[in-house]
């Protein structure tokens, strides 16, 4: 068993954070917004102008002594991306983000909710609540939070089947998603589709799809049908290293190309398709490059602001210049799947790595930390409120009746035409469509 | 509006009253038992040990031990040359083996399961299926193409369709449906031997199931042929025709008839291309009635071409009309309560089974 830690870590040295990971300037923009309390600005505008350079910012608690209320405070805050962007075919944007306090909060708090839902999802899933296969997304959840942020809903998302947390970032709700695991009513898909199969079109989020590398192709046409609708928006379709190799992309991506379709493709690399690892079943693991003729961009996708950049970046691009790949550097902590334990094919120390240097969550959180914009216990009340979110939501959801059986014969066409359908017995069961 | 029609049945006279008759196993009394996985795994390295043109291709086959464990301990024993890990394109490397058989190699292409098999359908048909007649002989494509296929435990409408059907009606393949371990060892066998592109329809749920095997069978020579049903139990009053899956339930469904005094004969297909007419026909005509099942699609499906033979040359022998058995004409729904009503169960074979011996009880109306 080839040791791939130490490879990965080779490999992957730049995206890890240099030493100084808490390098980040702050500085205040030229126009400060009207604050509150003069004196706190006063302090930190002194602050500001005295720590130009990298090194870890304290907070100033004793000059501070009204605390501005958390959640709603929308003043921009100026940060570094973790490492920069690498670009192929493209100018990379810089990596100079503007955030703020309210945006920063509600990242931890979506990646917090979505990381607790998909811990949830397994313990559901050994307690056999949960059927057939399941894909979970925790160590991604910086991709799904940063592209939602860089979108409107008038902006097309499509994805394969590790979809959870990219319906949740859509909008969809928990008990939607833990009632169609459960294969109930309420879920996303009225428990008919399960988990690989979750959709949510008033959002247009277009699923939810189990064969690996066809959403891609699907993506493309829902950008095709944006630009014939001269709808100005574009659409974002992601896939895997595994999917990176499937001919459809490139036969989709060409077209793309010759068509100037308003596509931009997102590989959410996380090293692994099911058990084979990129370099097993890549030429060339640069996934961003693969495009050859269509530009690309390499993000850290453990950064939610950079994959915030990176998405507004490919938005602008693409509704000028036609299709750009994104290439998300990500993680799953779980295996493929619930049937994959995770861990034949990669170590422990290897996950575990990863887990201590580039979590996405306790990335935001030391930000968070490190600028006072929440304390230690503000951020645990969070995750506290999110995991009881997530238990409401499932005892709901275990509360829900299981699909009618009628529903077996529901929604086989959007028009019938009043033909027939069968069950199992032909003569005992049938149906008409309507 | 939607209307779930409860068709009456009609109360049809004269139960056909017959002495119990004991069940005859047609299997040789055995002392060991073989899971299917394990019997799959056995014949795979028997054939490769044997012939070194044989190898093995497909997604997670080597460092993995295969996504269901059936090529466990191959790549060990036979080397990265011999069995291939593949990137999760199945157009690109089932077009890469149907290269090699042309060649002369014998290549095993794994599917992880057949619904991954429709990103390779032209390779299988046009570049597998047709090439011999289309060069008179000169490319004969000796190779297997094999994987889980049909529902296994909700995963749902993409991951669950039965291709037996599709692939059975192509001439140029040859189209296998294992059940038993003895059915899994002997077919792949004549599979990997076979001139001629296989598909080799395994199926997942079957994969932990034990079966008597005996010393026949475990040897390495054993093979099955090609082309030829297996009749698993006998019977006088009713013919019932299953592969794979769908066998098993039709042996409970034969357990439970004949408490009812039905003495059921039942068929396992283990080739649908080339079907053996002549055990289904011979069936019939003793029998005179006929329940075919099957875990696939209705409409076109494998119990359809059965009918249509038995009509064609049985007409004259039936005495009830064909009853069919197979998947709801839907995609596979998610949902537990669901998907059992969209697979056959053990109790809708019972029911047409009765109706074929005009024996059903009628049903109450529809609320």
């Amino acid at each position: 068993m080839p040791t791939l830690l130490s490879a990965w870590f080779n490999s992957h040295q730049p995206n890890l954070h240099p030493p100084s990971f808490y390098s980040l300037s702050l500085f205040r923009s030229s126009h400060p917004p009207p604050s509150p309390n003069p004196t706190l600005a006063m302090a930190l505008s002194r602050f500001a102008s005295s720590s130009r350079s990298g090194s870890l910012l304290k907070p100033l608690s004793s000059a501070i002594s009204l605390r501005r209320p958390i959640s709603t405070d929308t003043t921009p805050i100026t940060l570094e991306t973790s490492v920069p962007f690498t670009a192929h075919q493209c100018e990379a944007p810089s990596r100079t983000v503007q955030t703020s306090a309210n945006e920063l909060l509600t990242f931890f708090r979506d990646m917090a909710l979505m990381r607790r839902m998909e811990i949830a999802a397994d313990s559901l899933y050994k307690a056999k609540l949960i059927r057939g296969f399941c894909h979970l997304y925790d160590g991604q959840e910086a991709v799904a939070v940063g592209m939602e942020a860089a979108l409107t809903k008038k902006d097309c998302i499509i994805t394969a089947y590790r979809d959870h947390c990219t319906f949740m970032a859509r909008g969809g709700t928990l008990l939607e998603v833990f009632a169609e695991l459960m294969g109930r009513q309420a879920g996303c898909s009225r428990g008919k589709g399960g988990s690989m199969h979750f959709y949510k079109k008033d959002s247009n989020f277009y699923g939810g799809h189990g064969i690996v590398g066809a959403q891609v192709p699907l993506g493309c046409g829902l950008a095709f049908a944006q630009k014939y609708s001269k709808d100005e928006a574009v659409t974002f379709a992601l896939y895997g290293d595994g999917a990176a190799n499937q001919g459809q992309l490139f036969e989709a991506l060409n077209i793309s190309a010759l068509w100037d379709l308003p596509a931009i493709l997102v590989c959410e690399n996380n090293h692994y398709g099911m058990g084979t690892a990129e370099w097993r079943a890549a030429k060339s693991p640069a996934y961003y490059k693969r495009g050859d003729y269509a530009p690309g961009l390499k993000v850290d996708g453990m950064d939610v602001l950079a994959v915030k950049q990176a998405c507004t970046f490919a938005k602008e691009h693409a509704l000028k210049n036609g299709p750009i790949i994104l290439e998300m550097d990500t993680y799953r902590y779980h295996g493929h799947s619930m049937s994959d334990p995770g861990s034949t094919y990669r170590t422990r120390d290897e996950i575990t790595g990863v887990r201590q240097e580039r979590d996405p969550i306790e990335r935001i959180r030391k930000l968070i930390l490190s600028h006072d914009l929440a304390t230690e216990k503000e951020l645990k009340d969070i995750e506290k409120e999110v995991r009881k979110e997530v238990d409401d939501a499932i005892a709901q959801a275990k509360e829900n009746p299981v699909p009618e059986s009628s529903e077996l014969f529901t929604n086989v066409y959007a028009k019938g035409l009043g033909v027939e359908s069968f069950g199992a017995d032909r003569k005992e069961v049938r149906a008409t469509l309507p | 509006m939607l209307g779930v029609v409860r068709q009456k049945m009609l109360g049809q006279s004269l139960p056909k009253i017959r002495p119990a008759v004991s069940v005859l196993r047609s299997y040789s009394s055995a002392a060991k038992q073989m899971t299917v996985r394990d019997a799959l795994n056995s014949a795979l390295d028997e054939e490769m040990s044997a012939d070194p043109k044989v190898f093995l291709m497909g997604e997670e086959v080597g460092e993995y031990q295969g996504a269901y464990k059936i090529s466990k301990g191959l790549l060990e024993k036979y080397g990265p040359e011999r069995v291939r890990d593949t990137p999760i394109t199945e157009a690109g490397f089932a077009g890469i083996g149907v290269g090699a058989a042309y060649y002369g190699l014998k290549p095993v292409v794994e599917f992880m399961t057949f619904n991954f098999s429709m990103q390779a359908i032209d390779h299988i048909i046009n570049s597998a299926a047709k090439s011999n007649y289309m060069s008179a002989g000169q490319m004969s494509v000796p190779i297997v193409f094999r994987g889980p296929n049909g529902a296994a435990a909700g995963v749902g409408a993409q991951h669950s369709q039965c291709y037996a059907a599709w692939y059975a009606s192509c001439p140029g393949l040859k189209v296998l449906t294992p059940y038993s371990s003895e059915d899994a060892r002997g077919l792949l066998k004549a599979a990997i031997r076979d001139p001629d592109p296989v598909v080799f329809l395994e199926n997942e749920l079957l994969y932990g199931e034990s079966f008597p095997v005996s010393d026949e069978v475990l040897d390495s020579s054993f093979c099955l042929p090609i082309g030829k049903a297996k009749i698993e139990r006998v019977g006088r009053d009713v013919t019932i025709t299953a592969f794979s899956r769908m066998v098993g339930h039709a042996l409970k469904a034969a357990e439970i008839l004949e408490k009812d005094g039905i003495d059921a004969e039942v068929i396992n297909l283990r080739s649908i291309r080339p079907l053996d007419r002549s055990t289904i026909n011979a069936s019939v005509r003793k029998t005179n009635r006929l329940v075919t099942v099957e875990e696939g699609f209705p409409q076109h499906g494998v119990g359809a071409e059965i009918c249509a033979s038995v009509v064609e040359e049985s007409f004259a022998y039936l005495d009830a009309p064909v009853e069919r058995i197979a998947g709801a004409d839907i995609p596979m729904p998610y949902a537990a309560n669901l998907e059992r009503l969209a697979v056959p169960q053990v109790e809708d074979i019972v029911r047409a089974a009765k109706r074929a011996c005009y024996r059903s009880v009628p049903l109450a109306a529809a609320a």
